[in-house]
């Protein structure tokens, strides 16, 4: 059931924002599995409004119209908490109040049943990343690479249908953005999952890979 | 073409109660209901005590009564003295001071004084000023030539001087923190830079560019405090005028009044009373009026007031003295509980003991469980309330949009009246006092607190937290109880520190509701004041003032404790 859910693609259909009577973008795509489309624009375009449609949780300041489908399923009037929208920001957010395996068996599924099971999972998800035996540890006490890989294998194990990427590599140094770029895009190709990545940065754009739709700019009537 | 749609994420359950329907149930019934209380039995009509007819005659009765204008008088002036004052005070010191490091040294002495209940500071003020107190003490015989105390009449002046004085080093605290709160949604410091380029002195600046608008919201918090002052029972009767004692005093004299028929004229006066604060807040709104003509000729004057300095250090020094006279003067409380033999002059005491707590402990003990007890309920049942408020329906966005100002509800009607209210609808339903109607009356007052202190933490967490867990596919109750509460637990336990508090230092709610049965730390500590044993005082006081401190103590220990791996979580 999962694998055949993470595999359908993404599609926007005529999504259009609006902020007080002004359009802010408008955006048609379908993003097949293992694709990254990328939303170039400066700060303000709206960029981030469309993450935030698509994920479930846009402001009521925004208006939208427009559809969002996950293969033929339309999802758009789906709560945020049943839609399965995988979501990376600038910052790792991870939860300060639990360890930093906790942060992951907190995302894993609840079908996975068993604490052992969970905790086994949890524990593969950050050896897969270089970070075995650090389950039990402080987030706060990890550096900033290494909490971005949590922040990604969280995001991972929650099985999600969709990645929305909100320059998730901005905020970190120029050596360490490279990689986390190559992990990041290599991981979604290889779980088969359509991604929606929103940034300012044309590096971004290009490692991704796919189409680029550049917003902002222009007024729109 | 799709149909415009609005999505709010992560909310739950349908919108028919909105926020202010629920707290309307929750805090305006029962003010509204306790109003109504006093209005029949002031006409004379009350079945339980007899009363089936209409009549004026307990108006009559209250004419009647010895030097009734007077008291009338006395808590009105009282109480537009400490508003005017706290007002001048917290503004100019704002104005002076907002954005220089002064502030925050200022900020951390007064904050504290927030905590300390209103009898307690009452007689820490009281042990320092009276003629026997530990000011003329400190220079007697030496400066004044006293050598046994002087006839002054401080504190129980007849203007109410002593008490002006006591309910300002409260609601200055009050309301500075109230500004404090809402100086952030103003441009501080774009309007200093400005002001100070054309050539406005720090003062004049401030009130020109920012007053208005920084009084816009703290404007209910003014009128809570006017209101409180005027009505005020248990300062008053432990600092203020005596024959005839403030209106309200004398009302709740006759609440207690053996007589049960002294009902009918308690209500009649209760209803003075509401009379008395509508009008304190129509003269109130005639200095609001005043003040805004006189800042506009100000404004339009173009004069640049440069030569500020003294009423700025004024001002900060009123504001440390408040936080230094309360602080010495608990100390103070606590030497006397301590004290042996300790004759006039003499600054300190020449022996020490543990007589007076050792006999006072076994009495205090059953008051000290209620107090504690109801402290806990009260603030607990607040928390709870206030959380589910706010999962409902979100912080309040701009801090001050019109959602919670019901808040206030309790807090702008005269205790004295409506609670009063309350306990005769309780004797007329047969509801006899009892932990359970004492709770629910301490509720309403402690609600608005907690609610406050929570929703500032609750509006400005990281919204991205929860969204990163809907899409973990957490329900919005999961999320509440497995995200933003945990990640709020510090500002949680603060929140409930403050409706302890609260609970602890409530005096007339307690002392009309529990109708002798319940005491708590705060009755008893009043009605000793009369007696007028300071060792006792000392320890009744002393217990009262560190309750809350003990509350705000654990408060900001156990998240240390909780999360001590925790990095992020303990500061």
């Amino acid at each position: 059931m999962q694998q055949i859910a993470k595999t359908r693609p993404l599609t926007l259909a005529d999504v259009t924002i609006r902020l007080a009577e002004r359009t802010l973008l408008a955006v048609s795509a379908t993003v097949m599995p293992g694709e990254v489309l990328t939303i170039m624009g400066p700060s303000g375009s709206g960029k981030s409004a469309l993450l935030a449609f698509a994920g479930g949780f846009l402001d009521p300041a925004f208006d939208a119209s427009g559809r969002l489908l996950i293969g033929k399923v339309d999802v758009t009037d789906i709560p945020a908490n049943r839609r399965h929208a995988g979501i990376l920001f600038q910052d790792p957010l991870l939860f300060p109040h639990l360890s930093v395996g906790g942060n992951i068996v907190f995302a894993i599924p609840p079908s996975i049943k068993g604490h052992n099971a969970r905790r086994a999972l949890a524990g593969q998800a950050l050896d897969e990343v270089g970070l075995a035996g650090f389950f039990d540890r402080d987030p706060e006490t990890l550096s900033g690479g290494q909490k971005a890989r949590v922040a990604l294998q969280r995001v991972l194990v929650s099985a999600p249908h969709f990645l929305l990427l909100d320059e998730p590599f901005s905020k970190l140094d120029a050596a360490l953005r490279q990689q986390m770029r190559e992990l990041v895009f290599s991981r979604a190709k290889a779980a088969g999952l359509p991604a929606i990545l929103v940034t300012h940065d044309s590096a971004d754009a290009e490692a991704a890979g796919g189409r680029v739709i550049e917003i902002g700019g222009e007024e729109k009537a | 073409m799709g149909r415009p749609i609005r999505i709010k994420a992560l909310q739950t359950g349908s919108h028919g109660l909105t926020t202010n329907t629920l707290l309307a149930l929750l805090l305006g019934l029962p003010i509204l209901a306790g109003v109504a209380g006093i209005i029949l039995p002031a006409f004379g009509y009350l079945p339980a005590l007899g009363g089936l007819r209409f009549t004026l005659s307990h108006f009559a009765e209250l004419a009647g009564q010895p030097h009734i204008l007077r008291s009338s008088l006395t808590g009105l002036t009282t109480g537009l003295a400490t508003t005017c004052a706290a007002v001048a005070i917290t503004g100019t010191f704002v104005a002076g001071f907002a954005g220089m490091p002064a502030f925050s040294r200022i900020q951390h002495l007064v904050s504290p004084l927030l905590a300390v209940p209103h009898a307690a500071a009452a007689f820490a003020l009281a042990f320092l000023v009276a003629p026997s107190g530990f000011l003329v003490r400190l220079v007697s015989p030496e400066l004044t030539g006293f050598t046994r105390p002087p006839q002054w009449l401080i504190p129980n002046d007849p203007v109410g001087l002593s008490m002006v004085a006591g309910l300002i080093t409260k609601e200055v605290p009050f309301l500075f923190l109230i500004a404090l709160a809402a100086l952030p949604q103003l441009p501080l410091r774009q309007s200093r830079q400005l002001t100070a380029a054309l050539g406005y002195g720090r003062l004049s600046g401030f009130l020109i560019s920012l007053w208005p608008a920084l009084y816009r919201r703290i404007r209910l918090a003014v009128f809570a405090v006017l209101v409180y002052s005027v009505s005020v029972v248990d300062v008053a009767i432990i600092l203020g005028p005596q024959l005839p004692a403030t209106l309200p005093v004398r009302i709740a004299q006759w609440t207690a009044d053996h007589d049960l028929g002294a009902r009918f004229l308690a209500s009649a006066a209760a209803l003075l009373q509401l009379a008395v604060v509508l009008a304190a807040v129509v003269i109130w709104l005639l200095i609001e009026r005043l003040g805004r003509f006189g800042l506009a000729r100000l404004t339009y004057s173009g004069r640049r007031l440069r030569n500020d300095g003294v009423p700025r250090l004024v001002s900060a020094f009123v504001m440390a003295a408040c936080a230094a006279l309360i602080f010495l003067g608990i100390a103070i409380l606590g030497v006397w509980s301590i004290a042996g033999l300790w004759p006039f002059p003499n600054a300190l005491p020449a022996k020490l003991t543990s007589q007076t707590w050792l006999r006072t402990l076994p009495q205090l003990w059953p008051a000290l469980q209620t107090t504690i007890a109801l402290a806990l309920t009260a603030a607990a049942l607040a928390l709870l309330s206030a959380i589910l408020l706010l999962h409902r329906n979100g912080a309040d966005r701009g801090g001050n949009g019109p959602r919670y100002r019901l808040l206030y509800l309790p807090l702008l009607l005269p205790e004295i009246s409506f609670v009063f209210g309350l306990q005769i609808l309780f004797v007329s339903g047969g509801i006899k006092p009892a932990f359970g109607s004492v709770l629910a009356v301490h509720f309403l007052f402690v609600l608005p607190y907690v609610l406050l202190s929570l929703s500032a933490p609750w509006r400005e967490l990281d919204p991205r937290f929860e969204r990163i867990a809907a899409g973990f596919g957490r329900s919005a109750l999961q999320i509440l109880l497995t995200v933003r509460l945990p990640l709020l637990f510090r500002a949680c336990l603060t929140a409930f520190a403050v409706g302890f508090s609260v609970s602890v230092s409530l005096y007339l709610p307690t002392l009309l509701i529990g109708a002798g049965r319940l005491t708590t730390i705060a009755t008893e500590a009043v009605a000793l004041s009369s007696g007028g044993d300071r060792r006792v005082i000392g320890v009744y006081a002393l217990v009262q003032a560190s309750l809350p401190f003990l509350a705000f103590l654990i408060a900001s220990l156990a998240p240390q404790l909780l999360f001590r791996n925790r990095r992020a979580m303990r500061t």
